[in-house]
Order: structure tokens, then C-alpha cells, then sequence
């Protein structure tokens, strides 16, 4: 018999939820509201020598990665199995879009992490 | 040949026809906001690698009322989503069992909840402050 994948991505997916659901709601409040306007965040806190330093110390690649890879893993698992309640009866081709794309940014992140050096 | 017609229920905004399904909607609709909102952070990333303008140009970007609107929307859902994943947790984790007798339901939740709300607590704090 033919072994499933559906564990590997069920595991990802799993990750990235309990990963998004401690982290994520917070992470979109900081980076996308309340440092962009000032408002309880100032703008030194994001600023370009500060953030670069955390990209460069080995724990905030690894937590970067992590962020930007297992939600993606999440979500596209999610946006995959969810296109059947939206009527789209999606083949193998949508599966590997789904997974490539997560597959592929998370490549580019961690490619951009070691570009930006240490 | 005469046209077998037999009666197919339309299922068109079948998920509009009951508010548990809305919910059930709207939480696997927050993965969409979280796929863009991980999409945005890797531009962030490589605009970071490229140097200090292009990082302020990202900045800069994110203030559009449109960025601004975009992450409401994403943080309510995917706080809504952060709220249902805890609260089923105790039907998808393993069976935790303390001095034989299984844990509450609830408290398995409460847990959850209290995980997310300590670690926003101290990403905030360490953002902030550290």
C-alpha cells in the first residue's frame, strides 16, 4: 500500500495553528497596526539597526523562519481542503500549488536569513 | 433520449443558511489573512536584506489605510481563530490525564487561552521595551 503524505502536511499544519494561535494575533497587532501608526508602539522599536540585529542572532532567524514557514504551511493546508466548501473541486494540481507555494517561500526565507549574514 | 432530471439541491451559499457555519466560514477564511500577512513579512525580510532604505520604504508602506485595514481584518479573524483552536483542543490533543482522572474540558481551553494571552503579553513587552 502506498503511504499517505497527508501526516507531514497534517503535522505542519498542526504546528503552524498552535504556533499561529499563541503568536499571530499579536504579531499582526504590533507590525501591522500599531507600529505603523505610532499609536502604544514607538517608531524606534522597528527601526532598520534594531530589527536587522535580530534577523542576525541565530534565535531570530529561527523564530522568523519558523513564523513565516509553518503559517504558511497552515494556512495553505486550510485555503487547499477549503476551495471543496467553495464549490472549486481541486485535483492534484491545486495541492501542489498549495504546498509548493508554502515549500517555496519558506526556501526564500531561509535564503534571505542566511544572506543577511550575522 | 429524454433528459434523466432528477433533483440536485443547490449548494450554492450553503454556508450563508446556518451562523454555525458562518463561524466555521469565517474561521477557515482567517487562513487566507494569515497567508497574505506571512507573504507581507517575507517582503519584509527581503526588503530588510536590501538594505536600510528599502526596509523604511516597507515601513512606510505598511501605513497605507489600506495595510491599516487589511490587518484589522486579519486580526480579528485570526484571533478568532486563535479563540476556536484552543477551544477544541481538548478533542484534538491527546488524552491528558492528571492522577488517573481526565482534566476538564474546559480548563484544557482556559490553558490555551492563557498561553496566548501570556505570550502576546510578553512579545509586547520585549518589543516595546526590550
Amino acid at each position: 500500500m502506498k503511504r499517505s503524505h497527508e501526516p507531514i502536511f497534517w503535522s505542519l499544519f498542526g504546528a503552524g495553528g498552535v504556533l499561529s494561535a499563541l503568536v499571530a494575533p499579536i504579531l499582526i497587532f504590533i507590525t501591522g497596526i500599531i507600529a505603523p501608526t505610532g499609536l502604544w508602539m514607538p517608531p524606534a522599536a522597528l527601526e532598520y539597526s534594531r530589527v536587522l540585529g535580530f534577523a542576525h542572532h541565530w534565535l531570530g532567524k529561527l523564530l522568523l523562519l519558523a513564523v513565516i514557514s509553518l503559517f504558511l504551511f497552515h494556512a495553505m493546508h486550510r485555503i487547499y481542503h477549503g476551495m471543496h466548501d467553495i464549490g472549486i473541486h481541486a485535483g492534484k494540481g491545486a495541492m501542489l500549488a498549495c504546498y509548493g507555494f508554502a515549500a517555496a517561500c519558506t526556501v526564500v526565507a531561509a535564503w534571505l536569513l542566511l544572506a543577511v549574514g550575522t | 433520449m429524454a433528459q434523466i432530471r432528477t433533483y440536485v439541491r443547490p449548494m450554492n451559499g450553503w454556508w450563508r443558511r446556518n451562523p454555525y457555519f458562518v463561524r466555521y466560514m469565517i474561521r477557515e477564511g482567517s487562513s487566507v489573512f494569515l497567508a497574505i500577512y506571512s507573504v507581507i513579512l517575507l517582503v519584509g525580510l527581503l526588503r530588510l536584506s536590501q538594505g536600510q532604505a528599502a526596509w523604511e520604504a516597507w515601513r512606510a508602506a505598511l501605513t497605507s489605510p489600506w495595510s491599516i485595514l487589511f490587518h484589522w481584518l486579519a486580526l480579528l479573524t485570526v484571533s478568532y481563530h486563535a479563540y476556536t483552536w484552543w477551544k477544541v483542543s481538548p478533542k484534538t490533543a491527546p488524552d491528558l490525564r492528571v492522577g488517573g482522572r481526565p482534566v476538564p474540558e474546559v480548563l484544557i481551553a482556559a490553558g490555551g487561552w492563557l498561553a496566548t494571552i501570556g505570550a502576546s503579553v510578553l512579545i509586547y513587552v520585549i518589543v516595546r521595551w526590550m
